[in-house]
C-alpha cells in the first residue's frame, strides 16, 4: 500500500514538473500583460486579439502556412510511405534488409545535419527556397515514420486474400482498394497523424530550407519573436488552444479505443 | 509498352522504387554533399584546412566538449528519473496507465520553442537565476518523455513469468530488479539513450532561450558558420557531429545489439 503511495505520488511530482511550465501558459493567457510571469489583471482580451483579422496579420499567416505545410508534407508522405512499405514488404530479404537501414538514415539522423544536408543540396542545385522546399524537406524526415508505421500492418495481413482477389479476377488495382488498404488504413492514418505533428513541431529543418523571402511558420515565427526579446503575447492564448485541442482529442481517441477493446 | 508498364507496376516490390529514389536525392546525396563540401576550400579543392581549423579553433573545441558534457548529463538526468516511472507505469492496469503515458508524452505537442520559453518563465516567476541550472532543466523537461517511452514499451511487453520465475526460484526484490528486469529492459534503455543523447549534442536555439545567450551549444555553433555562409566549415563541423553520433550509436549497440528498431513513438 505504501509502496503505490509512493509510487503514485512520484509519477504525481514527475507530471507536476512537466506540466508547471505548460500551466503557467495557460495562466497567463487570461491576462494582458506583455511580459509572461507578470499578472495585470484577469482578461480575455488576448483570445479575442487572435481571431481579429488584421491585428496579428503575420502570426496569422505563420499559422496557416504551418498548418497547411503540415497537411500537404502528412499526405504526400503518407502515399509515399504506403507504397514503399508495400514495395519493401515485396522485396527479396536481402534487398528488403538494406532498403529498411535506408529507411533508418532519416530518423537518426539530428535535424540539424538533416537541415544542413538539405540546405547544402538546394544551394547546389540552385532551387530558391520557400513552400517547395520546405515541403520536400518535410517530407524528407515523415516518410520514414509512415513506412515503419505501415509495415507492422502489411505483415499481419493475410497474403492470401489479395492474391484471391487476383484469382477471381480482381484487376491489381480493384484488389489493392478492397483487400490491402482497408487493411493498411489504421498504419497510414497513425503515419499520416505522426507526420503531421512533426511537420508542425519542426523547427531546425524548416529555418534551413525556409529561405529568406519572408515565409514564416509557427516555429521560425516563435523563434524570431524570441530573439527580439519577448514573446508576442497572442502565442500564449494560441499554445493554450492547441494544447487544449490536442489533449482532448487524444483523450477522446483513447477513450474510443478503450471502448472498442471491450 | 503499355503492358510492360503494367507488369512492372504488378510486381509490387517495385513500388519501392519512387521511395528508393526519393530517398537518393534527399538523403544520400545532401549526406555526400555534406563530407564534399567539408573536404573543399571554398573553390572547390580538396583540402583538410576545415577540419585543421576546428582542432585550432578553441572556442568551436571548448563548445563541442561542453556540448557533449551537458547530453551526457540530460541522458543520465532522464533515465535515473525516467526509469522508475516507466517502471511503475508499466506495472499498472494498463487502462490507467494508458492515460498516463499519454499525459506523458503529451507535452511534446506543445511547440519545443514554446514550452522552453516556458520553462524561462517558470524560473523568473520563481525568481531563479538562469544558466547552467536552466538549461540542464530544460533540456531534461524536454527529453524526459524520450526517455519513458521506449523503456516503458519495453517493460509492459517483458513477459511476467519470468519475474516470477526469478522470484519463485529465491531472488530476493534486488536481485529480480538486477538479474531480470534490468537486463530484459535493456533494449528500451538503449533506445532512450540515442533518442536523448543525440537530440541533446545538436540542438540549436534551446540553449540560447535558456541562458539568455550565455551558454551556446555545438548546434549553434553549426548554424552560425553557415547562416554567415561558411558552408565549408559548417560541413566539416556537422561531419564531426556525425561522426560523434555514429560512435554513440555504435557503443550504444555493442552493449545491447538490438535489432528490432520498429514501433518506436506512439
Amino acid at each position: 500500500m505504501i509502496k503505490r503511495i509512493l509510487s503514485r505520488s512520484y509519477l504525481g511530482v514527475l507530471l507536476i514538473m512537466l506540466y508547471a511550465p505548460i500551466l503557467i501558459i495557460i495562466i497567463f493567457s487570461f491576462t494582458e500583460s506583455k511580459v509572461l510571469g507578470n499578472w495585470t489583471g484577469f482578461s480575455f482580451k488576448l483570445y479575442t486579439s487572435i481571431f481579429k483579422s488584421g491585428v496579428h496579420h503575420s502570426l496569422s499567416n505563420a499559422l496557416w502556412n504551418t498548418l497547411i505545410i503540415g497537411l500537404i508534407s502528412a499526405f504526400a508522405s503518407m502515399i509515399l510511405g504506403t507504397m514503399a512499405a508495400i514495395g519493401i514488404y515485396n522485396l527479396r530479404p536481402r534487398a528488403r534488409k538494406t532498403v529498411q537501414l535506408l529507411n533508418t538514415i532519416p530518423i537518426l539522423n539530428p535535424d540539424i545535419i538533416t537541415a544542413i544536408s538539405l540546405f547544402l543540396l538546394f544551394i547546389s542545385l540552385g532551387f530558391s527556397q520557400g513552400y517547395t522546399t520546405v515541403i520536400l524537406a518535410h517530407i524528407t524526415f515523415c516518410t520514414p515514420y509512415v513506412v515503419l508505421s505501415v509495415l507492422p500492418r502489411l505483415r499481419r495481413m493475410n497474403e492470401n486474400l489479395y492474391e484471391a482477389a487476383l484469382d477471381l479476377g480482381a484487376t491489381p488495382f480493384y484488389a489493392l482498394r478492397k483487400i490491402m488498404l482497408p487493411e493498411l488504413k489504421p498504419g497510414m492514418i497513425s503515419g499520416f497523424i505522426l507526420a503531421f505533428t512533426l511537420s508542425i513541431d519542426d523547427f531546425v529543418v524548416t529555418l534551413f530550407t525556409i529561405g529568406n523571402q519572408g515565409l514564416e511558420t509557427l516555429s521560425t515565427y516563435i523563434y524570431a519573436d524570441a530573439r527580439k526579446g519577448g514573446l508576442t503575447p497572442e502565442l500564449r492564448p494560441l499554445s493554450a488552444i492547441i494544447f487544449i485541442t490536442v489533449l482532448v482529442l487524444l483523450l477522446f481517441i483513447n477513450q474510443r479505443s478503450v471502448k472498442k477493446k471491450r | 509498352m503499355q503492358r510492360n508498364l503494367k507488369s512492372f507496376i504488378g510486381l509490387r516490390r517495385n513500388w519501392s522504387i519512387p521511395y528508393l529514389l526519393f530517398l537518393a536525392l534527399f538523403v544520400l546525396i545532401p549526406l555526400g554533399l555534406i563530407v564534399y563540401y567539408a573536404f573543399t576550400s571554398h573553390d572547390g579543392a580538396f583540402t583538410l584546412t576545415n577540419f585543421r581549423k576546428f582542432w585550432m579553433h578553441p572556442e568551436a573545441m571548448n563548445t563541442f566538449i561542453f556540448s557533449i558534457g551537458i547530453a551526457l548529463i540530460t541522458t543520465v538526468l532522464c533515465l535515473i528519473l525516467g526509469y522508475p516511472a516507466a517502471y511503475i507505469l508499466s506495472r499498472m492496469e494498463s487502462q490507467n496507465a494508458q492515460i498516463l503515458v499519454l499525459l506523458f508524452i503529451l507535452p511534446m505537442w506543445v511547440n519545443f520553442l514554446i514550452r522552453t520559453l516556458a520553462t524561462v518563465a517558470l524560473f523568473d516567476f520563481l525568481s531563479l537565476p538562469l544558466g547552467k541550472g536552466s538549461l540542464i532543466f530544460g533540456m531534461v523537461y524536454n527529453f524526459l518523455p524520450f526517455m519513458i517511452y521506449p523503456i516503458y514499451n519495453i517493460l509492459q511487453k517483458t513477459d511476467s513469468n519470468l519475474i516470477e520465475a526469478a522470484q519463485d526460484l529465491g531472488a530476493n526484490p534486488r536481485q529480480v530488479f538486477l538479474k531480470t528486469i534490468l537486463p530484459l529492459s535493456a533494449p528500451g534503455i538503449s533506445s532512450g539513450i540515442m533518442m536523448v543523447f543525440m537530440p541533446v549534442i545538436s540542438t540549436f536555439a534551446i540553449a540560447e532561450l535558456l541562458t539568455i545567450n550565455n551558454i551556446k551549444l555545438f548546434g549553434t555553433t553549426l548554424q552560425e558558420n553557415i547562416y554567415n555562409g561558411m558552408w565549408n566549415y559548417g560541413a566539416a563541423l556537422s561531419l564531426v557531429m556525425l561522426l560523434l553520433i555514429g560512435l554513440t550509436s555504435l557503443l550504444n549497440n555493442e552493449g545491447t545489439a538490438n535489432d528490432s528498431a520498429e514501433g518506436g513513438l506512439i
